[in-house]
Parts: structure tokens; C-alpha cells; sequence
């Protein structure tokens, strides 16, 4: 089996590689068209900004690749964003595989929270089976400013400020809002189904 | 929910642990890598390594550590320690650590702040404030609670806050060492005024101490080593303790 990590400008690429590797799974970063194309299974990681994130992809017609892509593709944190249709994240038209907005937090005045959600949270209404061998209410860890609205194509939803998708999943694209790899041993489950898939 | 987070503190010299006893359930407790992983196995929320090395060595043993523990523990981590520059940063962010935390550098060029939020975003940016009480106020301490400062712990964290930190890690001097509790009056105020998380250190000793840092001062997660090393409390015995209390845990 073969596992391409998307390599770009906004990546926690080496964090994904390694939990890969935990997992006993080599997996070639890379940005290579046709290495990407070849691949068994894709991973679109992200730690960064929208609009850098989507130029960069764009200036390397990464982001049509990526639409077109049929083998399932994992898209994690930045990633799933960027699968989604527009991120008010310095107003950023995205790939567009989700048909959601990304918006950006809004802590109540009457009752102040802390932004970017840092830290562990649980994740409930998991329908996809990526998450096969998790359990509702399992925590993970999240790292975000901005989240993906809730729609058809949510698999998991969790609460910060309001309800909102941690998962998504649209034919081979799946996505998750939270970082697997850094999710001790429910992410590193989630991980391993996907690669199973 | 999200839930409170807590975080145990290993110091390194040398790429080895300074404190720590016999685990039983691992082959060396001086070895940094192992007993992250083992944290992390018995439910510790992140971890933080902070390294005391004075070589001149000490950047490249350290970026070389942090590569390890990154390949080894699957929960988030930060490493503190003498980091002064934006380079020092990158070369520890490409390690693999999740985040750094800066202390007497950013104190000392503020701008810092500015320029790692800028370069790596506020969420991988740890202030490290050691505060001591005195005076009938909480003053900044510098160079490990060596070097006293006439500024106030609560205008250098709102200013940290403002120029991209994204986390501010709090130190009580009074408190440290004592197991008498966390500085409950100084890690409130930051609480409840800044819009980023606070990590309150210094002074853990029960397990009613973390549900007070949490429940009275609005800490969202709270720091400890000795207590952890020395086996005196267990982490997953004191989530318990926390999750009985109704403090939102990972449990």
C-alpha cells in the first residue's frame, strides 16, 4: 500500500508521518502529481493560514488534483477547511468538495472563550467508518479558530461555542477538524481505519 | 466540552531527565522519551519538556530529543528552555514539537512575539511568565526566577496576549515547590482577562489543589512535575478525582 502526505506550505506534515510510523506505515511526503495520483491513500494535513495555504496549492494546480483524486483522501484540521467551499479566513474561495462555509469563532460577550480552541474535546453523532473503533463522546484534540458549519456531509459534531462539524465525509474524501495523530490512541485508531479503507 | 488539561513537567539536561524516580513500568526514568510516552499512556493531556542544558551543544541534543519524543508520544507537547530567536524556533517546530514556549527573550525583545506569531501562528507560542509576590503585587522574574523586574505580571501578559502569544504559562515562585496550591488570586486575574489559555505551575500538592486552580481561578489547565515523578499522585487517580468533582476532563 501506498500513503502520500500532501507536502505545501502549511503542513504538520513530519507530526502525521510519525504517527503513520507508530502505526508501522512508511508514507512518502510529497507534491509530485503523479506520485500523488498513484497513491493508494491520500493525507491533507494543515497547520497554517487559508489564503497562503490556497495560493500555494493553486500555483501548482494542486488543488484541482486534489478535487480529482478517487483513492480516499484524509484531510485533517487546515486541510479539511480547505475542503470545504470558502473559509472567511482572510475571505478564501477553497477546493470546494464540501459544499460549507468556514467560519470564524465568536466568543458571547456576556461570558468570555478563548480562541483558538486549545486542547481536548469530545466528539459526538459519529457516523463514518473512520470511526469504527472510537466511542461517542471520545475526546481529541483540537487546535482551531475557524470550523466548518454543520451540513449532510457531517460525520462528527462537537461543541465549542455552538455545535459544529469535526468530521465530514463526501465519496473518498473524509475529513477531520481535530489532529488524529496528536489524539493519543482514539486519533491513532481513526487513523488506522482510514488506512484499512 | 473542552475539557481542562493537565500537563506534566520534565526537565532535561543533557537529553536526560533531571528528576524523576523508579518506575516500575519503565527501564529508565532518565530517559526523557520513555517517560513521556508512559504520561501520556496513564492519561497526561500534553506534555512539556524543558530543557536546562547551558552547552553549547544544547541546540542541536535538543532538536535531536525533540525529534524522538515526537516519533514516540501521540499527544501534544512543548518544549521551553533558552529559546531566543526565530531560527531556534523553526529548527524546533521542524523537529516536530507542537509548540515552544518563550520566557526571559521574549521579556527582553517583546518583538519576538510578534515575529514567531507572525512566522508560526499564536497557537504554537507559549509565554512562560516566572511571577513572584511582593510589594503588594505579582512582579515578572527573569533567567529562572534569578532577575527581579519593576513590571507587573498582569501588563506583561495582556502585552505577550496582544503582540501573537496564544497560551501563557504561569509560575508562581511562592507557590513552587511548596504542595501548598497553585497562586490562585494571580492565575484568576489572567484567567479571566485574557482571551488565551492559561496554564497555571507552581505549588500543586493534592489533588483538591488542581480542582481549585480549575473551579476558583478559571485555569484551563494546570502544570505539576515533582508530585507526578515521585509518584505521589497518579494522574489518572487525580482525572478520577477531577471527573467525581464535575471539572469537564479526558477521561
Amino acid at each position: 500500500m501506498k500513503t502520500a502526505i500532501l507536502k505545501y506550505n502549511a503542513g504538520n506534515t513530519r507530526s502525521v508521518l510519525f504517527a503513520l510510523e507508530r502505526l508501522g506505515v512508511e508514507a512518502t511526503v510529497t507534491d509530485d502529481p503523479e506520485e500523488l495520483k498513484a497513491a493508494d491513500k491520500v493525507i491533507f494535513p494543515g497547520v497554517g493560514e487559508a489564503s497562503t495555504a490556497m495560493a500555494y496549492l493553486r500555483e501548482r494546480k494542486l488543488d484541482t488534483l486534489i478535487k480529482d483524486l478517487k483513492q480516499p483522501v484524509l484531510g485533517i484540521c487546515l486541510g479539511m477547511q480547505l475542503l470545504c467551499k470558502h473559509s472567511e479566513e482572510n475571505n478564501t474561495d477553497c477546493i470546494g468538495v464540501f459544499d460549507l462555509e468556514v467560519k470564524k469563532f465568536q466568543s458571547p460577550v456576556e461570558n468570555l472563550l478563548k480562541i483558538p480552541q486549545i486542547g481536548w474535546n469530545n466528539i459526538t453523532g459519529l457516523h463514518s467508518v473512520i470511526f469504527e473503533h472510537v466511542n461517542q463522546n471520545d475526546y481529541m484534540y483540537f487546535v482551531h479558530s475557524y470550523f466548518a458549519e454543520l451540513g449532510s456531509e457531517t460525520t462528527a459534531i462537537a461543541n465549542y461555542v455552538i455545535n459544529y462539524s469535526a468530521a465530514l465525509q463526501k465519496d473518498n474524501f473524509y475529513a477531520v477538524q481535530f489532529h488524529p495523530e496528536k489524539s493519543a490512541e482514539a486519533g491513532q485508531n481513526i487513523i488506522e481505519s482510514f488506512l484499512r479503507l | 466540552m473542552l475539557t481542562k488539561r493537565i500537563i506534566p513537567c520534565l526537565d532535561i539536561k543533557d537529553g536526560r531527565t533531571v528528576k524523576g524516580v523508579n518506575f516500575e513500568n519503565i527501564r529508565d526514568a532518565g530517559d526523557p522519551i520513555e517517560l513521556g510516552a508512559l504520561y501520556a499512556e496513564q492519561g497526561a493531556d500534553e506534555l512539556v519538556f524543558l530543557d536546562i542544558t547551558a552547552t553549547n551543544e544544547r541546540r542541536k541534543t535538543l532538536s535531536e530529543l525533540v525529534t524522538k519524543i515526537a516519533r514516540h508520544v501521540n499527544i501534544p507537547f512543548t518544549v521551553g528552555g533558552g529559546i531566543s530567536s526565530v531560527e531556534d524556533v523553526s529548527v524546533l517546530l521542524n523537529a516536530g514539537a507542537d509548540k515552544v514556549s518563550v520566557n526571559t527573550a521574549a521579556f527582553k525583545n517583546p518583538q519576538l512575539l510578534n515575529d514567531l506569531s507572525r512566522e508560526f501562528g499564536s497557537q504554537c507560542i507559549v509565554l512562560a511568565i516566572d511571577t513572584r509576590f511582593e510589594d503588594g503585587d505579582w512582579f515578572v522574574y527573569l533567567n529562572g526566577g534569578r532577575v527581579k523586574t519593576d513590571i507587573l505580571t498582569t501588563d506583561w501578559a495582556k502585552e505577550a496576549v496582544d503582540r501573537g502569544a496564544g497560551e501563557i504559562l504561569l509560575t508562581s515562585m511562592n507557590n513552587d515547590g511548596t504542595k501548598q496550591g497553585f497562586a490562585l488570586d494571580i492565575t484568576g486575574r489572567l484567567s479571566q482577562n485574557l482571551h488565551v489559555p492559561v496554564i497555571a505551575s507552581g505549588g500543586a500538592g493534592t489533588m483538591e489543589h488542581f480542582a481549585d486552580v480549575f473551579e476558583k481561578a478559571g485555569a484551563d489547565a494546570a502544570l505539576a512535575a515533582s508530585i507526578f515523578h515521585y509518584k505521589e499522585m497518579e494522574i489518572q487517580e487525580l482525572k478520577t478525582y477531577l471527573y467525581k468533582r464535575g471539572v469537564q476532563i479526558r477521561f
